[in-house]
């Protein structure tokens, strides 16, 4: 029982904290690091001193196979494609450079809060296939499920740390969803066309960016301080890098994936069992 | 035959489930349980305990849905840890009430293997059930969820089920659902469920297997909730944007209804053969004669006897119908199945089937992507006392004599079987029977057409009257099924109709000028009675006019309720030949006769005793 407190103890401090970050004011001065307990203070950055990260995501080895996509049966979303398209599990660029990467600050901003983005972030149904195949989103922040297709889509998501959704889409139309927990990365499929999938990443903070087809990646604005960045991709699964930004400075990031990584397991949010840490036990009552 | 349905997964004989009487009440059933039950009534049961005995089977302890059993299960029991549940009142990707929780632990979930708990445990240990269901997750933890408002169902008919069927089309459920409801649509063959397991698009020509309830009612709050953990998405969002109407929602739930039969079908045990006296035996699949032919229910269940067993059947059923000419007997067999086999679409499907339900049997099948298979049973010789073979095909002693038909190959052929896996094809010479097939919108109609007297000897003599027995095996090549891995019947009885006799053509004349003239005389003696009563004189001889009176009303009543005896006997004769019409038509004249008979009698009795 005494566990059990405590395991709803923590989960009060969470929503608390929440609360807290939605209503209070901000300091405007620098995070508070170290005072974890305290509210964050939103809207903590002042331009004048903060730093970038930026950086490349690479690849090297052989580049998997990725089978072409046969959309055959809708030929409004194939007349959309030049070319034949193909699934988008791997997509690599020129000069070795890693696609669909998701990257973000993973630790450092513990102690500061940001307001919720007042524009959607938009993941567009086009021609059978999402655009962008990996999305990042604050938390709280409207994600505009777009159909542009005019055809049945279905948006199933399935996160594991937030609760999921399937909205079904017959038609041209927006649909809004947010997530209220951070959570790398929620699942997103449509089960009408088997081949269409994408990834969001939810973080409670403005700092996340998705690799282009060069690899270039940049984390613009960020307070001074020490920080993990951590990169996921779908297939190869997650690196992550420790940085200092300095007042004006540009840290630099390197994830160079491998073929190696392929197959390894890719995290996909976190155990949510707060009842049952150890996965699936039962409570002991 | 008790044993098979019993042990059939699909809860098939709950054929009340959706009774309107039977919702009201457990509406109120349910409304008082949730008022009355006192919380601390609820406290005294172990929910855990109760769970560990009755769910743990199939749920697992942990709640994972990865109990022992649950490798022979297809859907796989709910993994409560992921608090995603199927049956709400809540929008996509909320949480269920407690009230949808219990409505699901109380009625089961149709279709799958999670049987209703309602007569088997307490209320309140169902209540502790829900209780405990909710520990499997953080996320029953937050604010109990709101149900959403579903407003009215709006009133069916005719309008309704055709704006339905355009609404149908126009948010294209036909994608997963097909265009006749069959589970055929092109993206079928590619769906998952949340845990990576494949997943049907159900048919919607079997309410009575609808997950969430086949109802006007629950159709509607699927297609605003979703069924969570599912490809079956809200359609919430399309009323809220404008896209549609909520009444145009209501309407669709209307038109999915109409797909169904107004009733869950009903398992008769004896199948009639019509005889067509002036009509040829069909010879295609598409004759006219098929849409009048009556309709016959036989439910299939997997084959979990012999090894390798098989726990996910497609086929959950086949229609029979059958007529003979005197000569020839035809029978037509039709059952849902999306795919005509093997189907390169679908392999993959199969084979995941094949993978999740990960057989230990020897011999299990490894693929899928073989052809679809029906097999009709019979015995291979008629016993005296109707002693019937093995039902799965036979044995050694009593062998049973099998017409089989596969979608790769043409036509049909005759077998003799001493059990599953054994049939051996009779040669050529001793084959006799024919088969036509057709695939279209997600159901197979296969033809049987055979000689009901072949000349042979050792063949089975089909002979008009007589009760056959007739079993079904059905073998979907592209969800993974061979062999012994398939679906079957247990069996059933063949009646061939008889020709109607001559008497059932003359009688009702002969009937209807004999009530006409026992009617006059019945009026005549009153009148004639009546007429002397007035004479002074004549008291001694209206006495006796009484009684005469008396005698023939008497008589005439007993003759009536004779003749009525007698059209109850036309009646059935013309039932269980078949003739459905002179069935109805004599029961007509026969409760009109014994009306007339009984009125006779008593009116009789009145009219002489106020007499004296």
């Amino acid at each position: 029982m005494i566990e059990r407190f405590s395991e709803l103890r923590n989960t009060a401090l969470l929503v608390s904290v929440f609360v807290i970050a939605g209503c209070g004011g901000g300091d405007g001065g620098g995070g508070d690091a170290g005072a974890a307990d305290a509210a964050p203070a939103e809207s903590p950055v002042d331009a004048a001193t903060a730093g970038n990260v930026a950086g490349m995501v690479t690849f090297s080895g052989t580049a998997p196979m990725m089978a072409e996509i046969n959309m055959g049966s809708e030929a409004t979303c194939a007349a959309k494609h030049s070319t034949t398209p193909t699934e988008e599990g791997f997509v690599g660029g020129e000069n070795g450079g890693l696609a669909n990467v998701f990257v973000y600050v993973k630790e450092g901003l513990e102690s500061l809060s940001f307001p919720t983005p007042t524009s959607a972030a938009v993941l567009n149904q086009d021609g059978c296939v999402y655009r962008p195949h990996v999305l990042g989103a604050q938390v709280g922040q409207d994600i505009t499920l777009r159909n542009s297709d005019g055809l049945l889509h279905n948006i199933n998501a399935s996160p594991t740390e937030n609760r999921g959704f399937n909205v079904s889409q017959p038609v041209n139309m927006d649909t809004n969803r947010s997530f209220p927990v951070a959570e790398v990365m929620v699942p997103v499929r449509c089960d009408v066309h088997g081949w269409m999938n994408s990834y969001i990443g939810v973080v409670d903070h403005p700092y996340f960016a998705v690799s282009g087809s060069d690899g270039s990646v940049s984390l613009d604005g960020l307070p001074p301080g020490d920080y993990v960045i951590e990169a996921w991709h779908e297939q190869l699964g997650t690196m992550t890098s420790n940085v200092t930004v300095t007042t004006g400075g540009t840290a630099e990031i390197s994830f160079e994936f491998t073929e190696a990584m392929a197959g390894s397991p890719v995290p996909m949010g976190e155990p949510i069992d707060l009842l049952h840490p150890d996965g699936h036990q039962a409570v002991d009552h | 035959m008790s044993v098979l349905q019993s042990s059939s997964p699909n809860g098939l004989s709950k054929k009340l489930r959706f009774s309107p009487q039977r919702v009201v009440l457990r509406a109120l059933l349910l409304g008082a349980s949730l008022l009355v039950v006192p919380g601390d009534l609820i406290a005294q049961v172990d929910g855990q305990a109760v769970y560990d005995q009755w769910c743990a089977g199939c749920h697992g302890e942990d709640g994972a849905g990865a109990g022992p059993a649950a490798n022979t299960m297809l859907p796989r029991p709910r993994d409560f840890t992921l608090a995603l549940y199927q049956v709400r009142t809540t929008s996509s990707g909320e949480l269920p009430t407690d009230a949808d929780i219990l409505k699901v632990i109380n009625e089961g979930m149709p279709g799958t293997a999670m049987p209703g708990w309602e007569e088997v445990l307490t209320e309140a240990e169902r209540l502790a059930l829900v209780d405990y269901l909710k520990t499997f997750s953080r996320f029953f933890q937050g604010d109990p969820p709101t149900p959403l408002d579903f407003g009215r169902a709006t009133s069916g008919g005719e309008d309704a089920i055709a704006r339905g069927e355009e609404v149908y089309q126009s948010v294209e459920c036909w994608r997963c659902h097909g265009q006749q409801g069959r589970g055929d649509g092109e993206s079928a063959p590619t769906l998952n469920d949340d845990a990576g397991f494949p997943i049907f698009a159900a048919d919607l020509t079997e309410n009575w297997r609808f997950n969430g309830g086949g109802e006007v009612e629950e159709i509607y709050r699927v297609l605003r909730t979703g069924l969570d953990g599912t490809p079956m998405a809200t359609f919430s969002d399309i009323v809220d944007a404008g896209v549609i109407t909520n009444e145009d929602l209501w309407s669709l739930a209307h038109y999915v209804r109409s797909l169904s039969p107004e009733e869950e079908p009903s398992v008769e045990e004896v199948v009639t053969a019509q005889l067509l006296t002036d009509t040829p035996l069909p010879q295609t699949v598409e004759d006219v004669i098929w849409e009048e032919a009556e309709r016959f229910y036989v439910p299939l269940a997997g084959q979990i006897v012999v090894q390798p067993r098989w726990f996910n059947p497609r086929v959950d059923a086949v229609w029979v119908q059958a007529v003979h000419d005197g000569r020839e007997l035809a029978l037509l067999v039709s059952w849902g199945d999306p795919s005509e086999s093997p189907d390169t679409l679908w392999t993959d499907f199969g084979g995941q089937v094949v993978t999740t339900m990960g057989s230990e049997d020897e011999g299990a099948a490894t693929g899928s992507g073989t052809a679809d298979q029906l097999v009709v049973q019979f015995p291979q010789q008629l016993s005296e006392g109707q002693e019937r073979p093995y039902f799965l095909q036979g044995d050694t002693r009593r062998p049973a004599y099998t017409w089989t038909w596969q979608s790769d190959i043409a036509g049909a052929f005759e077998s003799i079987a001493r059990g599953m896996g054994t049939a051996a094809r009779q040669p050529d010479s001793e084959q006799h029977v024919r088969a036509t097939a057709q695939h279209a919108d997600g159901q197979w109609k296969v033809l049987f057409v055979r000689p009901l007297d072949t000349g042979g000897e050792e063949d089975l003599a089909l002979t008009a009257g007589q009760a056959v027995p007739m079993a079904f095996q059905a073998w979907d090549g592209d969800n993974g099924e061979s062999g012994s891995q398939g679906a079957v019947s247990t069996w059933y009885f063949l009646v061939l109709g008889q020709p109607t006799p001559v008497a059932v053509y003359v009688a009702p004349p002969i009937a209807l000028a004999l009530t006409l003239l026992f009617g006059l005389l019945v009026v005549r003696q009153a009148q004639v009675g009546s007429g002397m009563w007035r004479e002074p004189d004549a008291a001694a001889r209206a006495k006796r006019a009484v009684k005469r009176t008396q005698l023939a009303g008497m008589a005439v009543g007993v003759i009536w309720l004779g003749m009525a005896f007698g059209s109850y006997q036309n009646s059935r004769t013309g039932w269980e030949a078949g003739h459905a019409d002179l069935g109805f038509w004599w029961a007509i004249i026969g409760g009109l006769l014994a009306i007339a008979g009984l009125g006779a009698l008593i009116g009789t009795w009145i009219h002489t005793r106020t007499s004296k």
